[in-house]
């Protein structure tokens, strides 16, 4: 008797490693990233305009505008793509088609982000110089590779989403006259919208925390861009570049910027739950 | 009218779903147009030399699959005992909801803040190395084999649970001898399919497991992901050609993956019906 009730703490240990991590990554990131506010005011760090640590300018706002930029961009481009996709996934594709298209869907969900960020090098990047000018990194290539990159998210998660919609709803408009347009726009859309925006959310939160293959495109110079072609800087892609060499303060920073990210993430999951509780209830 | 808008809102339907497909075929046949000229036994067997990175990328191989496989070592009991958990012993309520709140903000946590996180725990622990990396990629992957593991077990009739109580057997003869056997094809896909995230993940792991070009045999030894060094040489562009041959190998795997993973899927839907 005993030994089952060892066995249960046991796996109630294996099922808290979740909730313990995200603690000790809270704590950890804290830990190194909270002392350079006593140098640098957050105020002065969350909205300063110079970013060159190696001067000890710690002001990380072009990096947040960078971040938000490209995940506004690949957001405007991948959610109507993805929702797109599943509308044809569960509405229009005939099993055949349907059967070609959600492999290559998850397929491109299992792509390693450095290839992706290869593929923006060798051919997106190319591609907008020729047509749009510039050197091509910046705010399109950087747009372009990460909608193509939450596309599987969003169109998964709809997907989903559209199928637990009750067949009745779809009939019955069919059967009132409706046309198969008009009824993904006025039934099957609006029943689906709470789930669309989970989906949506999702995306933001893979866009806002893309490493690679942003590092790869966005041209890495830490200034707000003033138009499509300029290069920029994000939070993760100055993390990633600097950390092999940053020490001292430039560290610190660094560790704040990632501090930054996990509370965004937070905030995006605890939205997520918000949601999810309303449509239970 | 009516008829048009239909026609135009479908078409746009059709055209979206086609650019996506076509787009994933530009990105194989490029890499694999590009690539294919550079696998070689050579290329797979030989290690890199000078300062370009020239030459074969063995070292590269085996630290990717020492890394996926760690991963999956660390990350396995630790998934299907939650699993285990949650589908077993736990009944709705508070715990269980933070349990699940857990696993879904640690599966939402960037990449690069594991790294950071990994950083600063495991590297002060062990430096830069594999069991670094892999400890930090088991944690990342968590998420994923929890759930996969949970679903694995639901999937077992219940029959089969109460025929094993009504026979005696205590509880945790049940999960052992019965449940988890019968789970087990199952969790294995799931697994399979968390470690590719594993396999292809890069910021986390060049902050762990470092960027150094030997080969790994030990723990605690550093090394160079396949994906790591087609950063490095994509970014610096240099060995372009050697860059596409550890895309397009990257890709094969990656793919292999995906197939297996399907196969054993389909194989233990049939076992189970």
């Amino acid at each position: 008797m005993k030994k089952e009730k060892i066995l249960r703490y046991i796996f109630l240990l294996a099922a808290s490693v979740a909730i313990l991590t995200i603690f000790l990554i809270l704590i950890f990131i804290a830990a190194k990233g909270v002392p350079l506010f006593f140098k640098v005011p957050l105020g002065k760090f969350l909205f300063g305009m110079d970013w060159s640590p190696t001067k000890g300018h710690f002001g990380a706002f072009p990096l947040l505008v960078g971040s938000f930029l490209v995940t506004a961009g690949a957001v405007a481009i991948g959610a109507p793509l993805g929702v797109a996709v599943a509308i044809f996934l569960s509405e229009i594709a005939s099993p055949k088609v349907a059967n070609l298209i959600r492999p290559t869907v998850e397929l491109l969900a299992g792509i390693p982000s450095v290839i992706y960020g290869f593929f923006g090098i060798m051919i997106i990047i190319p591609l907008v110089r020729n047509l749009i000018g510039g050197a091509g990194f910046g705010l399109i290539s950087a747009s372009l590779v990460l909608a193509i990159m939450i596309l599987p998210t969003i169109a998964a998660l709809t997907e989903d989403t559209l199928r637990s919609i009750p067949k009745a709803h779809k009939w019955g408009s069919l059967a009132l006259g409706a046309t198969q347009w008009q009824t993904i726009k006025r039934v099957i859309l609006p029943s689906a919208s709470e789930g669309i925006f989970s989906a949506i959310i999702l995306g933001v939160g893979r866009a806002i925390g893309e490493t690679m293959a942003v590092l790869m495109v966005v041209g890495n110079a830490p200034i707000i861009p003033t138009s499509l072609k300029d290069p920029f800087s994000t939070m993760t892609s100055v993390i990633a570049l600097d950390m092999s060499y940053a020490s001292g303060q430039h560290q610190q920073a660094l560790f704040a910027l990632a501090l930054i990210l996990f509370i965004i993430s937070m905030f995006l999951v605890a939205m997520l739950r918000l949601v999810s509780h309303k449509r239970s209830s | 009218m009516k008829r048009i808008e239909d026609k135009i809102a479908i078409g746009c339907l059709w055209l979206s779903s086609l650019l996506v497909l076509f787009f994933l075929l530009v990105l194989l046949s490029y890499i694999t147009i590009k690539g294919l000229p550079v696998l070689s036994p050579r290329f797979l067997f030989s290690f890199p030399h000078g300062v370009e990175a020239r030459g074969g990328i063995s070292p590269m191989i085996v630290a990717t699959f020492y890394l996926t496989i760690l991963s999956g070592i660390i990350v396995s009991p630790i998934a299907i005992g939650g699993a285990v958990y949650l589908t077993q012993y736990a009944k709705p309520g508070r715990v269980v909801r933070i349990i699940r709140f857990g696993a879904d903000a640690l599966s939402s946590v960037p990449s690069i803040v594991f790294g950071l996180f990994g950083l600063a725990l495991f590297v002060s622990f062990f430096g830069y190395s594999m069991i670094a990396g892999g400890l930090t990629l088991s944690l990342m992957i968590l998420p994923v084999a929890m759930r996969a593991s949970e679903d694995a077990i639901l999937a077992v009739p219940r029959s089969f649970r109460e025929a094993s109580f009504g026979l005696g057997a205590t509880q945790w003869q049940t999960i052992k001898n019965v449940i988890i056997p019968v789970a087990l094809p199952r969790i294995l896909t799931g697994l399979i399919l968390g470690i590719g995230r594993a396999f292809g993940e890069t910021a986390a792991v060049f902050l762990t497991a470092g960027m150094a070009l030997n080969l790994p045999l030990l723990p605690t030894d550093p090394g160079r992901t396949m994906t790591v060094h087609l950063y490095l040489l994509a970014t610096e562009g240099i060995s372009i050609d050697i860059a596409f041959g550890t895309a397009l190998l990257l890709m094969i795997f990656i793919l292999s993956f995906n197939f297996l993973a399907r196969f054993l899927g389909a194989r233990s839907v049939k076992g189970g019906s």
